[in-house]
């Protein structure tokens, strides 16, 4: 097989570009199950609602759509803190977060998917904004500004969790919370509280993924599921709950994604997260950078 | 005499936390080796190493003459290790005679040959519910039981495997004065009967009336074994306990 | 009621409701209640490993798919009755689910869950570029009209039937014996404490291995006549999602802890979903699901059986 250098290099720099926004896919997860372990696959869901409400927002209104998801932030916070008070109150109380606890959360998915379906049809959708065409040049490689902007995105929303985890009160908590819960309870804050405002946040970070997401790509309803195996096997891969290891683990995961589809077609790219998933968890489930 | 039980300077971390450090330890048949030491020891972890509820990272630990690093603890209790847990886990869709029955069908009629009668499994089952003073809750669900009741049936339980050595860890937790005279005459009688027993416990009048020899934990290493009144007098010892 | 006397009861019934269905004759029933007698067994053999042993599996899918792919591969290379392809289907979907739990079980519940989900789509990936069996653009399995059997004609739809009734038959009889076997008390061990299980002597592990390689296996029995039953195959229907959804609403709906929930949650669900796809619209079906699901979760953790369960323990307390 007849390798372009240019070929490969843009293949690699597309990665590192998704492997960005992927890391702003799977920070969600990172937290709700890497920190409070919590089996949230509905979380693709929720990010495919966000691009949906972004492109509602920008067809009609002609905003932004990653201002959009700035200003969708609290609604998305407070759905994520509904969902965890029913999830702690039907499952965590009693017991039964393994088999109802992952139930609940795959009928959400389920739901969602097909609501979404009912209201906006099962067509592509994406959205318009001045970054979507044009592209920068260096050198060789050719970096799509609608790849650019979104991994810039990402990263920034990726630090920022990463100040907030490290730097405030409620986020130090938060991790306290993942590793001594009876701990934390003796220092007098809540657990129950820490973990619904965690796993808020965990939803709220689907509002800007999902813009993001319609950016890069055209939306339909049953996107979601691709990215299942992706945010997990991201989440895996990096070590539960470590941030640094989230990140590099989605580049990682970006660039083998992108150099399979472009060497060996597309239809291939679901096996590879899928595949990767399933491999890291037979052989090393506490990740690359392993507790 | 060979030991029954061999703990050949294993080790243990979780992460960056060193949860065992070399500990040494052996337990001859017949014995009452009475395990102490403040939160957070070690105790429990080595209680899980022995058991193969966990691996240890090096050391081995050896059981009736053979290693066995690398089993899993429902091998280890076919060959004769038995242990109740810290906080009880009762299988909680059964009731107290069904929980029984588990570790009879699946460990001792696993290890000996002809397979026993319903009636016999039932019978045995209600003697050892008798042994614990749980009979005439036979069938209820672990639902309904106190606190006490529950470390009772994990005891039972722990019994009904019929084990070489078996491991009581801190199976008095709460309970009256004349309870633990119970559980001791009890564990005493198991004893009389051949089952080595290592009892952890917190309540030290417990642990000097029943032990042939104490052994104290300390983050992760063993600072004291010998008899019971040496250890108790031992500097290292006291100063663990009632700090510096 | 021993298993013996269960199991003539079971065939009488399903004896009676093919004399009945046939005496009928209508094609469109033969069809819905194909339909409703491959989730029976769909939901069966997903209770197993989730109900008793407590392991989710969300790629149900995968397996049934399976089942169907193996039967478009044999079709193609040598083609032989159907009952030898549902044992071929059974075979080839329990291997899978074997291996599957060999690299997946030794991780605790939530994580075997994932990676089911990944194990399906990665199958799916696989088979959508296999061009033998048709990949994408999927393969056409033409039906024959009848079928000749001890010098009686039956029409075909009928055979298939037959079929599926005496699988969900088998799988009804399977589930009730594992119930109430050493197997089954193990497999309730390992759901209420796999820890304790252990340290009681269960071996959990081959016990989990059992009941993945017998659940796979059973799926992959429902899928093998599918491609017979729909006549074009593409990956989309045979792995698509309402299989996962269904196999798991199904027995949560209906109940878990017995071999009575899966029967009744397939049977209500199913034949809800046959009206409301006929009347409404498919997409509305799927959402019914859906939140049926996640309602019954939340509200009524042990299924409509425990509910009736609850209802008589409360009358017989004075």
């Amino acid at each position: 097989m007849d390798i372009s250098f240019d070929l490969l290099l843009n293949a690699i720099a597309a990665g590192l570009l998704l492997g960005g926004f992927y890391a702003a896919v799977t920070a969600g997860v990172s937290i709700s199950f890497g920190m409070l372990d919590i089996v949230n696959i509905a979380h693709p869901g929720f990010v495919i609602l966000g691009s949906y409400l972004a492109y509602f927002i920008n067809i009609n209104f002609g905003v932004d759509p990653i201002l959009v998801s700035i200003l969708m932030l609290p609604a998305f916070y407070a759905l994520g803190s509904a969902v965890y008070q029913v999830y702690y109150l039907s499952f965590e109380k009693r017991g039964q977060e393994s088999l109802r606890g992952l139930a609940f959360f795959f009928g959400l998915l389920f739901v969602t998917e097909v609501s979404l379906i009912l209201v906006f049809g099962v067509d592509y959708r994406y959205v318009e904004a001045a970054y979507i065409g044009p592209s920068i040049h260096i050198g060789l490689v050719d970096l799509p500004l609608r790849m650019l902007v979104p991994c810039l995105a990402a990263l920034a929303l990726f630090g920022a969790i990463e100040l907030f985890i490290t730097r405030t009160f409620t986020g130090r908590a938060i991790m306290a919370v993942s590793q001594d819960q009876l701990a934390l309870q003796l220092m007098a804050a809540d657990p129950i509280r820490i973990k619904r405002i965690a796993f808020g946040i965990s939803i709220a970070t689907c509002a800007i993924a999902g813009a993001l997401l319609i950016i890069i790509q055209p939306v339909e309803p049953s996107v979601g599921r691709e990215y299942i195996g992706r945010v997990f096997a991201i989440c895996v891969l990096g070590g539960l709950g470590s941030m640094p290891g989230t990140l590099i683990a989605a580049m990682l995961l970006g660039i083998v994604e992108s150099l399979t589809a472009t060497f060996y077609g597309p239809s291939w790219a679901p096996a590879v997260s899928f595949g990767f998933l399933l491999l890291t968890l037979a052989f090393r489930p506490a990740g690359l950078l392993g507790r | 005499m060979t030991a029954l039980l061999h703990v050949d300077n294993i080790s243990k971390r979780f992460g960056g936390f060193v949860a065992l450090d070399g500990v040494e330890l052996m337990v001859q048949p017949g014995e009452r080796l009475g395990l102490i030491g403040p939160n957070g020891s070690g105790k429990s972890t080595l209680v899980n190493c022995i058991c193969g509820t966990l691996q240890n990272e090096s050391g081995s630990v050896r059981f009736d003459g053979q290693v066995v690093d690398g089993l899993a603890a429902h091998q280890r209790t076919h060959r004769g290790i038995a242990r109740s847990f810290q906080l009880p886990r009762p299988f909680t869709s059964m009731t107290l005679v069904d929980n029984l029955r588990i570790p009879l069908l699946y460990t001792v009629h696993a290890r000996s040959g002809p397979l026993r009668s319903t009636g016999d499994l039932d019978a045995r089952c209600h003697e050892l519910l008798e042994m614990v003073g749980l009979v005439k809750k036979a069938k209820q669900m672990p639902r309904d039981l106190t606190q006490v009741e529950m470390r009772k049936l994990e005891l039972a339980r722990a019994v009904a495997a019929e084990p070489k050595l078996l491991i009581a860890d801190e199976s008095m937790a709460g309970l009256s004065h004349s309870e633990i005279e119970d559980i001791l005459t009890l564990l005493v009688r198991l004893n009389e009967r051949g089952i080595t027993v290592i009892l952890i416990e917190h309540i030290m009048s417990a642990v000097m009336s029943f032990s042939q020899r104490l052994a104290v934990l300390v983050s992760g290493k063993k600072i004291a074994d010998g008899k019971p009144e040496d250890v108790v007098r031992n500097p290292e010892v006291v100063r663990a306990y009632l700090g510096q | 009621m021993n298993t013996a006397k269960f199991s003539l009861i079971a065939i009488a019934i399903g004896a009676a409701v093919l004399a009945f269905a046939h005496w009928f004759k209508v094609d469109y029933l033969y069809f819905a209640s194909y339909t409703i007698l491959q989730f029976i067994v769909l939901a069966t053999a997903w209770n197993i490993l989730g109900g008793y042993c407590g392991y989710v599996n969300f790629g149900s899918a995968a397996f049934f798919a399976m089942g169907a792919y193996s039967s478009v591969f044999m079709h193609k290379f040598y083609p032989l009755p159907i009952p030898v392809l549902i044992v071929i289907g059974a075979i080839v979907s329990g291997i899978a689910g074997f291996g599957m739990g060999y690299l997946t079980l030794r991780l605790r519940g939530s994580f075997f869950a994932i990676a089911t989900l990944a194990l399906a789509v990665v199958l799916q990936t696989l088979v959508v570029n296999w061009d033998y069996v048709g990949g994408s653009r999927g393969a056409y399995i033409l039906r024959p009209e009848s079928l000749e059997f001890a010098g009686i004609t039956i029409n075909y739809i009928e055979y298939l039937f037959a079929l599926m009734l005496a699988l969900a038959v088998i799988a009804l009889v399977t589930a009730r014996v594992i119930e109430r076997s050493q197997l089954g008390f193990g497999f309730a061990t390992i759901r209420d404490d796999e820890l304790a299980a252990e340290a009681c002597g269960v071996p959990t592990l081959r016990l989990k291995l059992i009941a993945t390689t017998l659940s796979g296996a059973f799926m992959g029995m429902a899928g093998a006549p599918f491609p017979y039953y729909i006549g074009y195959l593409q990956p989309s229907s045979a792995f698509g999602l309402e299989y996962a959804v269904n196999s798991i609403a199904m027995p949560m709906i209906g109940g878990t802890t017995s071999w009575v929930g899966p029967l009744v949650g397939a049977i209500l669900l199913g034949s809800a979903q046959q009206y409301a796809t006929v009347t409404i619209s498919s997409a509305v079906n799927l959402l019914i699901v859906g939140l049926m699901l996640v309602g019954f979760v939340i509200i009524a953790p042990n299924g409509l059986i425990g509910l009736v369960q609850e209802r008589l323990r409360a009358r017989r307390k004075p």
